[in-house]
């Protein structure tokens, strides 16, 4: 099997995960959303009504296309395509698991290892504002341009406490902005320099802050309560998706999903080891190499389970922020945090080694 | 002037530094959420079950008949004067020869009509009536399109005689 051949499988293999993850997170949000209110939640389309998702998106296509005449329809268009475009792009460089071995061949499966991952991420992520500018400035629609507004400053704010509080990781791993490197380093060595536990030097365990800025502006980036603020149904209707409609709309929603997804594996990635756990070399010894890695991409998936029930927990736990305290969290109060850590962090490394 | 002792001075001290971290609040809500994950649901699949009424509920009305399916109202009247929403009118008629099997008294209701939207479904017509004929049961009102639908007649009140109320439970037993 060629590298090529390989790559391409898992293109789309990682595709069909992404949208099957984001259709069962709608499922997953409303049953999470229920539960934490004493309900039952969906439970009439099939078994514990796990075919929700499908009834969904067969209504969203069946939806009449409404396109505004006083918008622009080619950006009216492009909003979403853009959108959904770039939320599935930032999967490229996660590695999933451990490489796959096949007649002496390795097979990473990550689809790109490039030696700028996390700066891709960061990148990519930041595109994504221009599918909901886009978005909200063709509705030609008092709301959705204030919904647009409010999406794109609040993420251009988050990301700059975001990229801070990445670089105290990269500080860590000797300046590498692999992804892959970053969990290899997290997957060796002993924590805090005695306690010896194969793969489980994770950085949270020695970043706690910069983990709750990232979480944080996690949140912000996905537009996630408590900072729902672009969509606020309360008070901007929709916000920047009050003129679409059926399919559109549909991408829209199932893109926010996919950026929930796409957050919690590089939370996970970052903070929490990604594929490594706890054993994991003591696994290696009496399984074959294979059977460990697709453990530890099961691994993964249920750290990226978690983050992503973390997301809807909070969801129904906090109020939206008012948009001025959202600036001032933003500017006034992570970003000097996520300063103050990079140069402890800094400090301590040149004192204390690694 | 102070008048009871009850009254408290309120507040607004200045936040802690801890408090205004709003992290260990935010890990309390989160705390109390997850508790109800774990809680019992108060839904009720409701098609399939169906919550009981209290046996003091006083819904729609029924006109009863006895064992042998004669009506058991005589329209004496004093349902329509006990009730204080004045829903209740009725014409009264003679039994005629060979309607016995129709009506128990030699005095029926040939109108009987109650108003469904001034009714307050205060129970006191079942109260008044010497004749155990009227009752109100735990069946919902059905809904109508124009208020003349809401004036229920016979077809609507008088219990089917295959289709008979069970109204065991409201019936009381008074001694004197």
């Amino acid at each position: 099997m060629s590298i090529i051949l390989f790559k391409a499988i898992l293109v789309v293999l990682l595709f069909l995960i992404s949208l099957g993850i984001a259709a069962y997170s709608t499922y997953a949000e409303r049953k999470v959303a229920a539960f934490l209110q004493d309900r039952i939640g969906p439970d009439r389309a099939g078994p514990f009504g796990l075919l929700q998702p499908i009834a969904d998106g067969v209504k969203m296509f069946l939806k009449e296309e409404i396109i505004p005449t006083m918008s622009d329809k080619f950006l009216f268009i492009l909003g979403p395509s853009v959108f959904m475009v770039t939320t599935l792009m930032v999967s490229a460089v996660i590695p999933w698991g451990m490489p796959l071995e096949f007649g002496g061949e390795t097979y990473a499966l990550q689809v790109a290892d490039i030696n700028i991952g996390i700066l891709y991420v960061l990148g990519v992520v930041s595109l994504g504002v221009y599918g909901i500018m886009i978005g909200g400035w063709a509705s030609n629609n008092k709301y959705a341009l204030l919904g647009a507004i409010r999406a794109s400053s609040q993420m251009i704010s988050y990301e700059l406490a975001m990229g801070m509080s990445v670089v105290a990781i990269l500080l860590m791993t000797n300046g590498s902005l692999s992804i892959n490197n970053i969990v290899e380093a997290q997957g060796t060595g002993k924590l805090y320099g005695f306690i010896n536990v194969s793969g489980m030097n994770w950085n949270v365990f020695y970043q706690p802050v910069a983990f709750l800025i990232f979480l944080i502006c996690a949140f912000a980036e996905a537009n996630r309560t408590p900072f729902d603020l672009p969509e606020s149904e309360s008070e901007l209707i929709g916000g920047f998706h009050t003129e679409y409609s059926s399919m559109k709309l549909g991408l829209y929603l199932f893109g926010e999903y996919i950026n929930m997804f796409i957050s919690s594996a590089i939370i996970a990635c970052l903070f929490f080891g990604g594929y490594n756990f706890p054993g994991i070399d003591y696994l290696g010894t009496i399984l074959p190499h294979n059977m460990v890695s697709i453990i530890s991409v099961l691994v993964m998936f249920g750290k990226i389970f978690f983050f992503i029930f973390l997301f809807m927990w909070v969801r129904w736990t906090i109020p939206r922020f008012r948009y001025d305290q959202l600036m001032r969290l933003g500017w006034q109060i992570l970003m000097p945090i996520a300063i103050v850590n990079v140069l402890l962090t800094a400090a301590a490394i040149t004192l204390f080694g690694n | 002037m102070q008048l009871t002792n009850r009254s408290k001075v309120v507040t607004q001290p200045e936040m802690t530094w801890v408090e205004k971290l709003y992290l260990p609040a935010i890990f309390s809500g989160l705390q109390i959420t997850i508790k109800h994950l774990f809680r019992k649901k108060a839904t009720l699949k409701y098609p399939e079950v169906k919550k009981e009424f209290a046996s003091v509920y006083r819904g729609m009305h029924v006109l009863k008949r006895d064992e042998q399916g004669r009506e058991n109202c005589t329209a004496c009247g004093l349902c329509a004067v006990s009730c204080p929403a004045e829903a209740i009118t009725m014409d009264a008629a003679e039994r005629k020869k060979g309607e016995e099997h129709l009506y128990r008294e030699e005095k029926y209701a040939a109108k009987y009509e109650i108003n469904m939207l001034r009714c307050i479904y205060c129970g006191l017509c079942e109260e008044a009536c010497p004749k155990d004929a009227i009752y109100l049961t735990d069946r919902i009102v059905p809904s109508e399109y124009t208020r003349g639908e809401f004036v229920f007649g016979k077809d609507m009140l008088v219990e089917k005689i295959d289709d008979r109320v069970d109204v065991s439970k409201r019936k009381k037993e008074y001694s004197i």
